[in-house]
């Protein structure tokens, strides 16, 4: 599994867009290593022959009819928005 | 300078023609105001659970096999992650590990002849928001209508040499779909979207070069100059020594130009997982056999179909097929009138004529092919003169009047009167001795002019050959 560096703690942050002081970027770092130690140990677990489980509840198909079931509520949506105008929710400027 | 190979893949985003977003019972529809199409599980809040709509799943299955695809049977979806305003949830539902549909290909044609290209796989997802934004305030502004509405994705092998077989490619893809009624493809719309992965190679080597992905191409003529412009870019770097960066760039088709957006991040940066507010979907054997049965004539069938059994000409075929709405207003009109080459005449000819004259789609086009085949058979009687049927037909497209009344109306039904034909033919002869006498002297020239004359007095309410026989008549006599 190997050890989180430092470069892997900043490239982590940049993903999920934290700015971390240093005291905190080492809590994450112990924190990540540990996590990484347990994935250690399950590793020795002998798992050839087992498909991997994604769902516990074992049932499949679950479907909605391609049918409109949902009439407008805008404003309802929006009051959850700290910020709206003109009916849109307002974000700080993004470009892409 | 060196020889250049241009390698091209294409990743497709294709909008599904579906009534409701792909795990919300939101409505799709095109245009409404901002946010009226929003709900909870499609803006991603807390708690709210989505539930797969099925016609997304039969869609991507029709799709699938339409292009020689293999079906997962048991698959599922993955979270992508990454935080962006256009996606509330900071993931994307999408498929990584088991794309619904794999391996398939579809056949291109181009002047250079005939030539597979590979499908990687399908796979079914999500659409994000649109942000615009807003200068007053110097913020963006998020409509999430779009968000949630289901897509596939249709990864290509990178099989492409060159523009020509790029355009080739996305018009096989749409028509497919379209044939489908899985989606109606218009990229100006965006209900398709390209993205063109493009790297350069010299001539005679193996290794791909880096390759960089290029967004914003809502054109098939856009596409096409993008293509240019990259290969001269890349080619340009190789040239003066320097390399190609990995890199998402974006057109601008007014400069012609493309622009690094970002570096393109791993696979491994949007940390896939399976989703696990998602069950897996298991396609059984019965319900894959269940859509197969349900595949209509897709294009390339319908071509040959059209040459085989009605003796159209392949160039005729092939533009009658180009567009599904088209095909089946013609075909209807054929089975209706009992004769397919006339039907393909008035088709290509009027028919086409008025929808550039209109700048129509074949899906604006809304006549009754009834109206035509009973026009087509009411001039195979002599009921109405070829000139008179085209005037007639020109009311049918745009406001489908029917057509045998309208010429009783109008008074452009042949009548056969034979003594109000023999008094006019007579009239006009003896008005214009000239060509009268060149066409005793056996000019047989003269005679379409005096033919004319005579549908003109008679504003066209003549047949032309009862015209002709009595012009005969009537010159032997005098």
């Amino acid at each position: 599994m190997g050890k989180i560096d430092d470069a892997t703690i900043e490239n982590v942050s940049i993903l999920a867009k934290l700015f971390l002081t240093e005291e905190e970027k080492e809590k994450a770092r112990e924190e990540m290593q540990k996590m990484l130690d347990y994935v250690e140990t399950l590793m020795e677990l002998d798992t050839d022959g087992v498909n991997p489980e994604t769902h516990i509840f074992g049932s499949e198909n679950v479907f909605r009819e391609d049918e409109v079931t949902n009439t407008d509520q805008r404003e309802a949506m929006l009051s959850n928005a700290p910020k709206q105008k003109e009916g849109q929710y307002q974000v700080p400027k993004t470009i892409g | 300078m060196k020889q250049y190979e241009t390698i091209i893949g294409l990743e497709v985003h294709v909008e599904l023609a579906t009534k409701t977003k792909i795990f919300c019972g939101c409505s799709t529809e095109f245009g409404g105001a901002p946010n009226t199409h929003t709900c909870p599980v499609c803006t991603g809040m807390p708690g709210s659970l989505p539930v797969l709509n099925k016609k997304v799943v039969e869609f991507a299955i029709a799709a699938g096999l339409a292009a020689n695809c293999k079906i997962h049977q048991f698959c599922r979806f993955d979270r992508k992650n990454y935080f962006y305003p256009d996606n509330p949830q900071n993931y994307q539902i999408s498929q990584l590990y088991l794309p619904i549909c794999y391996d398939g290909w579809l056949e291109i044609e181009t002047s250079a002849g005939k030539k597979k290209i590979r499908i990687h796989e399908m796979h079914m997802e999500e659409d994000a928001g649109k942000l615009i934004h807003d200068e007053w305030e110097d913020c963006s502004l998020v409509d999430y209508n779009r968000s949630g509405v289901p897509l596939i994705e249709i990864v290509s092998e990178p099989d492409m040499r060159s523009a020509e077989e790029v355009i080739a490619y996305l018009e096989k893809l749409r028509l497919m779909m379209q044939y489908l009624g899985v989606s109606d493809c218009k990229l100006q719309e965006g209900s398709m979207r390209a993205d063109v992965n493009l790297s350069v190679r010299e001539m005679g080597t193996e290794k791909l070069g880096t390759r960089t992905e290029m967004k914003n191409l809502n054109s098939f003529k856009a596409i096409a100059r993008a293509i240019e412009g990259e290969r001269e870019r890349q080619i340009e770097l190789l040239e003066e020594g320097r390399t190609v960066d990995q890199e998402t760039r974006r057109w601008d088709d007014n400069k012609e130009y493309s622009y690094a957006m970002r570096s393109k991040e791993d696979a491994k940066d949007y940390r896939y997982f399976p989703d696990p507010d998602l069950l897996p979907v298991h396609i059984s054997d019965a319900w894959m056999e269940e859509i197969k049965s349900r595949q209509p004539e897709l294009r390339d069938e319908k071509k040959a179909r059209y040459m085989a059994e009605y003796g159209l000409s392949e160039y005729d075929a092939h533009v009658l097929t180009e567009s599904r709405a088209l095909a089946e207003l013609y075909e209807r009109t054929a089975l209706l009138c009992g004769n397919p080459k006339k039907a393909a005449n008035w088709f290509m000819g009027e028919v086409l004529r008025l929808m550039k004259e209109h700048g129509m789609d074949a899906e604006q086009v809304s006549f009754e092919p009834k109206y035509l085949a009973d026009l087509m058979k009411a001039q195979e009687k002599g009921e109405v003169s070829p000139q008179n049927a085209k005037k007639v037909f020109e009311r049918v497209f745009l406001d489908n009047t029917e057509p045998l009344s309208y010429l009783e109306e109008h008074g452009m039904k042949i009548v056969e009167d034979t003594k109000l034909l023999e008094d006019t033919v007579s009239r006009i002869l003896e008005a214009n001795p000239g060509p009268l006498s060149e066409l005793r002297g056996g000019k047989d020239k003269v005679l379409g002019f005096f033919v004319g004359m005579v549908m003109k007095e008679m504003r066209g309410k003549a047949n032309p050959a009862a015209v002709r026989a009595c012009i005969q008549k009537l010159v032997n006599q005098k």
